[in-house]
């Protein structure tokens, strides 16, 4: 004790903070340093923030414009059915059903058509998609079915394919759903003659599929569907370019058959899901004042019919709710995605016709025309690129405007949405390097192929 | 008592293991609550849809958020 106390001063507050520094330290650096960088990111992006540059500025306001643009023309006539009609699709669709033609006893054939579509039937979020695929794999259908379920699920999902035939045209719409299918069984195929050697067999273990949240006849689930789809396509019908015909008359008189067909589908709705006669008589008749009303702006009666339906669902207990929370969470989930993606591709590309920072040239050197380069290009990009769900249609939209051909936007979009980078990671993990490796080769030759037809045939 | 919650990083699984730590909690019985990620041993479960719940060895429910009587029913 004496000792330390002889210590002069100046030497015991040395040793004292040579001590402390050895102490584990009270600044947690893991949990400063996420938010640092953000800020000092944020920081420097604006302190750098290239302002006096006219080309900068510039596609600044061509990405606001492209975001306006989607928000008048796209979000309430289109993206917002899509939601309902998506969410319809996860709560009144059986998985079970889907799921019991890819277990281990089903019939080979018929194993990989399911498989090839069953993308758009089964509407699952991207987290799901790698357990179901590990289990057509290793305890159902086999490495074919399941590839090809791997393949189509997020290939062609129906708020894709939607929003693909609104913004990019019906021709390129109906390619990628066609291709979609067709690729997903090609692969499937190839990939199971490829590793067919390698298949053990399978235990006969039990398989537990997802019990249906809603049970009703086929034939009322697709009259469903008919009708909304039907209301959907009314709704955005587009002005034809001519007067005259029948696709002009059908314009004409779009909001007579978008209105009529909502009404058919608020019957339904009063017949199958509980939903009160009265109110729906009260929705009609909001939506009738407001079209009377105000005629020359059917984006209002919409408006009133959209939030009238909802009111329906949500004060209906039952399958309603389920249905309304379904449509929710897709519109969560993808909205703010889509929002970026709107901003950044009209940030780098611009709206079609104008320039945003990247040089039209650039576009069109890379992938314009109809080249084997251009769509190899376009697939390999594809392939590797990151797309948040669906906001490939805007980039595109603007890759297009930019003097992308068809033909190379066709094979971005077959290769893009079903793989990129982190997904390959994924899905090596389960499939391991070889089967991976083939599976993206097969992906990135088949969407050159097709490229290269579509756009011989539509240039 | 051996509680599993099969399903990768999503909401709605997270959701279901916090219910079924609730229910495990509330019930007041001992129980090990272990989350499976890996989708190949989700895939050797039999579960076609995520998030399921399996108590010892048994698969309860599949591809939806079980309600929190459902899970007292399973572990009482």
């Amino acid at each position: 004790m004496n000792e330390t106390l002889s210590i002069p001063r100046s030497a015991g507050r040395l040793e004292g903070s040579v001590l402390k520094e050895e102490e584990p330290s009270q600044i947690d650096w893991k949990r400063i340093i996420k938010p640092f960088i953000l800020i000092t990111g944020g920081f420097l992006l604006f302190f750098f923030l290239p302002m006096e540059n006219a080309r900068f500025t510039n596609a600044v306001m061509e990405s606001l414009a492209l975001a306006k643009w989607y928000a008048q023309e796209h979000v309430l006539l289109c993206l917002v059915p899509a939601f309902f009609i998506a969410g319809a699709v996860a709560v009144f669709v059986s998985q079970g059903a889907v799921m019991k033609y890819l277990g281990s006893g089903a019939h080979k054939a018929l194993s990989y058509g399911v498989a090839s579509v069953s993308g758009s039937v089964l509407a699952v979020c991207s987290c799901t998609v790698l357990p179901l695929f590990a289990g057509i794999w290793k305890r159902g259908a086999g490495l074919g079915p399941a590839i090809a379920f791997l393949y189509s699920g997020p290939a062609i999902n129906v708020l894709a394919i939607i929003l693909t035939a609104r913004i990019l045209g019906p021709e390129i719409g109906a390619a990628r759903a066609v291709g979609a299918v067709i690729f997903s069984i090609v692969i499937g195929l190839f990939m199971h003659m490829m590793f067919r050697k390698e298949e053990a067999e399978k235990a006969a273990a039990a398989m537990h599929m997802p019990e249906p949240e809603v049970e009703r006849p086929l034939w009322q689930t697709s009259l469903l569907f008919a009708v909304m789809v039907g209301l959907l396509v009314s709704a955005t019908w587009g002005k034809p370019a001519q007067a005259g015909g029948l696709w002009s008359a059908v314009f004409s008189m779009k909001w007579l058959l978008a209105g009529g067909l909502a009404t058919v589908l608020g019957i339904l709705m009063v017949r199958w899901m509980r939903v009160k006669f009265y109110k729906l008589i009260i929705a009609v008749a909001a939506v009738l004042i407001s079209a009377i009303a105000i005629p020359e702006q059917p984006l209002i009666a919409f408006s009133i019919g959209l939030v009238a339906f909802v009111t329906l669902l949500t004060t209906t207990r039952g399958e309603t709710e389920s249905w309304f929370t379904a449509s929710w969470d897709f519109a969560k989930q993808i909205m703010p995605l889509l929002l970026a993606g709107v901003l950044v591709a009209g940030l780098l590309l611009g709206k079609p016709g104008s320039e945003g920072l990247i040089p039209s040239s650039w576009i069109s050197g890379l992938v314009g025309g109809n080249t084997l380069w251009a769509n190899l290009f376009a697939s390999v990009v594809g392939a590797f690129m990151y797309f948040a769900t669906l906001t490939e249609v805007p980039i595109l939209q603007g890759l297009i405007g930019a003097g992308m051909g068809k033909g190379p936007a066709l094979a971005l979009l077959l290769a893009g949405p079903a793989l990129s980078l982190p997904n390959m990671l994924v899905i090596h993990s389960v499939l391991g390097t070889k089967k991976t490796g083939a599976f993206v080769s097969l992906v990135v030759v088949m969407a050159t192929v097709s490229g290269l037809i579509f756009g011989h045939f539509f240039q | 008592m051996d509680i599993k919650v099969l399903g990768p990083g999503c909401p709605k699984c997270q959701q279901t293991e916090k219910l079924v730590k609730e229910a495990v909690a509330e019930a007041g019985v001992v129980a090990d609550i272990e989350k499976v990620t890996d989708a190949m041993e989700i895939a050797g479960y039999g579960v076609f849809g995520t998030p399921s719940v399996v108590v010892d060895g048994e698969v309860k429910s599949v591809g939806k958020i079980p309600k929190k009587e459902e899970i007292f029913s399973w572990i009482k």
